[in-house]
């Protein structure tokens, strides 16, 4: 199925994937926040959120701000 | 003799400077490190940003930490209610504080905080337990609903972010100083200059946010250095509080006793 990864396409071979090993798959390096479809979704829910089609995840890290 | 001073309390914690930096825009990570250690600052700004755009996040944050100041992370670039309120959560969770500079634009031109779109986001994130600084125009009515609110801490522009021109509206800002007494005040955004900082800091304002005008100086860390000691200059006008203006002339050195005295 196809999702969005941080604004690009993402083809993954599975359609039964959660949070977790999504983020796994992509490499996250700690410190890290995620959300889907704009909604945050804490890291102790990662495990048991399953991925659809079509969802929008954002991985976000620390970065310089004024 | 030293003035009395009160330390600077931000939602309960005690901080030892009154000038708040920023992360960004400096021309090496030492230089940044530098800045902020010439600066005297007790707080540094910080966002998130996508994995893989920008340099890794863990190198960035090691560094951070190594400065061991308090971390008050924003949501720049936020152009809605949604986009601010997720982009404060993830926020939390990274930085492990519920401090949050909450900047939320309405206008692509001046960068100009959306004053509707900050209210509710604030009533949102009050609700989730966060501390909110938000980052807002220099609008007494909107200070005064933020307030209402719940913001303790009140961040009114000087000008539009990086332009560094100063306090463009003296007025505005002196009118909610006195109107919000009992708020914390800082002047966020839009200074150039350490006299910039040193006369927000003499209307009353608790400390003043800044970036882009120690960043992009040809020296950030002598800037920086100018900037601390602008606020304590500042903020020690503001105490001693400075004499009436005159309209008219009035010599400093007694005229009793003058030599030569002509009377007309």
């Amino acid at each position: 199925m196809n999702i969005i990864f941080n604004g690009q396409v993402l083809t993954l071979a599975t359609s039964e994937i959660n949070l977790t090993q999504l983020l796994q798959q992509q490499g996250a390096q700690e410190p890290f926040a995620v959300a889907v479809n704009q909604t945050f979704v804490p890291r102790s829910q990662c495990d048991g959120y399953q991925l659809q089609a079509g969802d929008s995840v954002e991985l976000l890290s620390p970065i310089q701000g004024g | 003799m030293a003035l009395l001073d009160k330390p600077l309390t931000i939602y309960g914690k005690t901080l030892s400077s009154r000038l708040f930096i920023g992360s960004a825009l400096y021309p090496s990570p030492q230089v940044m490190l530098d800045s902020i250690e010439a600066s005297n600052a007790s707080v540094v700004t910080v966002s998130l940003r996508r994995q893989g755009t920008v340099e890794a996040g863990a190198d960035f944050w090691q560094l951070i930490k190594q400065t061991k100041r308090d971390i008050l992370p924003n949501t720049a670039g936020c152009y809605n209610v949604k986009e601010a309120v997720t982009l404060a959560q993830m926020c939390r969770e990274v930085f492990q504080t519920n401090w949050i500079k909450l900047e939320l634009l309405g206008d692509e031109y001046n960068l100009q905080p959306d004053p509707i779109a900050l209210l509710e986001a604030t009533r949102i994130l009050i609700a989730d337990g966060f501390e909110v600084l938000p980052y807002c125009t220099d609008d007494l009515v909107i200070c005064q609903k933020l307030v209402e609110l719940g913001c303790e801490v009140l961040m009114p522009w000087g000008a539009p972010i990086g332009t560094g021109k100063g306090l463009l509206n003296p007025y505005n800002l002196k009118v909610i100083r006195e109107r919000l007494p009992n708020t914390t005040l800082l002047v966020d955004a839009g200074l150039g200059l350490p006299s910039h900082a040193c006369q927000a800091m003499e209307i009353g304002y608790d400390a003043v946010l800044l970036n882009s005008a120690v960043a992009q100086a040809g020296d950030p860390v002598m800037m920086a250095k100018g900037f601390a000691a602008a606020v304590a200059a500042g903020r020690a006008g503001y105490l001693a509080q400075a004499m009436p203006e005159k309209e008219l002339a009035k010599p400093s050195t007694p005229t009793l006793g003058m030599p030569f005295w002509h009377q007309n």
